[in-house]
């Protein structure tokens, strides 16, 4: 804590002035550098295990990279061409696009209702919406594994392992989290330009398609990239609620913990194969991560 | 045409649909079944009322809920003042600059994009016995053997670890957010009358931040008190019932023994917690971060 205080007082010589020695610069990066390990390593353990036999990781851990010489590729082929994960694959594919697509589309017509609009108790709903995204998931298990078996019912069709389950569920947690990064953005464009176009005689979807889409289009790809990254990633949830034909890419790994007799590198390949979008998108959302986890409270 | 309220209430309908449906509906569902008896695998598998509040009284001397409620909020507090420290100290870091900056700030930012249930899986491969890397190096090394499969201390410490490497970027990232958007007057000001870092940083820099700050410990007790997925990973909630957090007892009670009436209730319990002690701590920073300005 001494060390930390310490560090403390030395890089933040109020606020952001510029003068700093050699040392600091030297100390900080060195920081970071065992810090990135830290992160890196465990993920590059995951990788080695991926590409290796099973013999291979028997006995002492081996560190060296020796994936750049030989791939074990059965453990990729085994699952995804054999088993039944490229179907989970597809799956979490087909629910998480439509379920960005969605979110995206209803977070924007409401945002815009109440951006615009004088609606009574618009605020409640605001707050409600939030609600919605802070409950814990667990709470909420029971009663969504019997609604969906038995109650939501439509003749022989019932909601359990769906992927429109699944796809109207994850509105629960993105589209309060759609509504509130959108209602920042959708607030900055100026009334005055809708109001211009009504006199103009557009119409709503007119107003959509020429001024608020093209204006919002950054913020809109922003959300619809995040909640797909939240739908992919979601696992409790897909794992009550589905059973066989509709299990996602997280349900799938669950599975290796309970056979018997774990085959590590399967496992391994399996995650590392469900990393991939949020690798894919770490570029494109990396400066407004901090807008969306924090629902826009704060800007990144 | 923004004075006709219909279309706006056209507009936001398919919303309110959904999130009655899917949010407020399952509600509603589970504060009526909390107030049954009902385990479908019981002799008499249908719904039975015995007494208004039947289910709660039993839990309210159930120890092990009570523990697992304890336990998780043992965790949060644990991770979130680890989380807050060590993510403060990397925020203020990198408001300088130095060498790779850029780099070492994306690298940062990869955990948080990486399923939980990948998170728990990596952390699996990594620390398992017989296996994993960190049971080996601290073995040869250091002479300590882990082994959380058998530990009940390690394994609640593993979780916490794991924890901290998931979630600190987002305390970082956020930090940092608020840090460079202060207003540099208030530190110019202080510069010239003479104070020194220390009591720059904690009557300028941490008043400051109240707001942030407030945004920062909500999401991540929210967060780390409805942790399932990570723990359910790593050590399914053992050895015994040391990683046994409330989600994942909720979930073994009603999935594995069918008590579908006491889960209920737990639920209720549950939400009511959660929502008790963040109100709590929101009113508390509220009201600290008005008496300060």
């Amino acid at each position: 804590m001494l060390f930390a205080g310490f560090y403390t007082a030395l890089w933040f010589q109020g606020g952001k002035v510029k003068t700093r020695n050699l040392f600091t610069k030297f100390g900080t990066t060195f920081l970071w550098s065992i810090l990135t390990i830290i992160t890196l390593f465990p993920i590059y353990w995951m990788i080695l295990v991926s590409t290796r036999t099973p013999v291979e990781l028997f006995g002492k851990p081996d560190l060296s990279p020796t994936f750049l010489e030989k791939v074990h590729w059965k453990n990729f082929t085994k699952p995804f061409l054999d088993g039944v994960y490229s179907d989970y694959l597809f799956n979490s594919i087909i629910v998480a696009t439509s379920n960005a697509a969605l979110v995206t589309v209803l977070a924007l017509m409401a945002t815009y209702a109440l951006s615009r609009f004088k609606l009574a108790g618009s605020e409640s709903i605001f707050f409600w919406t939030m609600t919605n995204r802070m409950a814990p998931p667990a709470a909420f298990l029971l009663p969504l594994f019997l609604l969906f078996s038995t109650v939501f019912k439509f003749g022989d069709f019932t909601l359990f392992d769906t992927k429109i389950g699944l796809i109207l569920l994850y509105c629960v947690f993105n589209l309060p989290f759609a509504i509130w990064l959108l209602k920042g953005i959708i607030d900055g464009i100026p009334k005055e330009l809708d109001e211009a176009m009504v006199v103009d005689g557009a119409n709503l979807f007119t107003i959509f398609r020429k001024l608020i889409i093209p204006l919002a289009a950054p913020g809109i790809a922003v959300t619809s990239l995040l909640s797909f990254l939240f739908a992919w990633n979601e696992y409790l949830l897909a794992s009550t609620l589905t059973s066989v034909y509709a299990r996602t890419i997280p349900t799938g790994l669950s599975e290796f913990v309970t056979t018997t007799g774990t085959n590590w590198g399967t496992m391994a390949a399996v995650a590392l194969v469900s990393m991939i979008p949020a690798l894919l998108f770490l570029f494109a959302v990396q400066k407004h991560i901090v807008a969306g986890l924090t629902f826009g409270a704060v800007k990144g | 045409m923004f004075s006709n309220n219909k279309k706006g209430w056209l507009l936001l309908s398919p919303t309110i649909f959904i999130l009655i449906i899917v949010g407020l509906v399952p509600f509603f569902y589970v504060l009526y079944v909390g107030f049954f008896k009902w385990n479908p695998l019981a002799v008499d598998p249908s719904m039975q009322f015995e007494g208004f509040g039947f289910n709660y009284r039993r839990l309210i001397f159930d120890g092990v809920f009570l523990e697992s409620i304890w336990r998780s909020i043992k965790f949060s507090v644990v991770t979130l003042t680890l989380e807050l420290s060590l993510g403060f100290l990397l925020a203020l870091s990198l408001l300088s600059s130095f060498p790779l900056k850029k780099f070492f700030r994306g690298v940062h930012t990869l955990p948080l994009v990486i399923a939980p249930i990948v998170v728990g899986s990596i952390f699996k491969l990594f620390t398992v016995q017989g296996l994993g890397p960190l049971p080996h190096l601290l073995k040869d090394y250091f002479g300590y053997t882990l082994n959380y499969g058998m530990n009940a201390e390690q394994a609640f410490w593993m979780i916490v670890i794991m924890d901290i490497w998931h979630w600190t970027p987002f305390v970082t990232l956020t930090l940092l957010a608020g840090l460079s958007a202060l207003p540099q007057d208030p530190y110019e000001s202080a510069k010239i009358d003479g104070a020194n870092n220390f009591q720059i940083f904690l009557y300028i820099t941490i008043p400051m931040m109240v707001p942030v700050l407030i945004v920062v410990i909500f999401i991540r007790l929210m967060d780390s008190l409805k942790i399932v997925d990570e723990v359910w990973m790593l050590t399914g909630g053992g050895p015994g019932y040391a990683t046994r957090f409330t989600g994942i007892h909720i979930w073994k009670e009603v999935f594995e023994k069918r008590y579908y009436g006491l889960g209920s209730a737990m639920s209720i319990l549950y939400l009511y917690i959660t929502i008790v002690i963040c109100w709590i701590l929101y009113s508390v920073m509220v009201s600290r971060g008005k008496s300060e300005d």
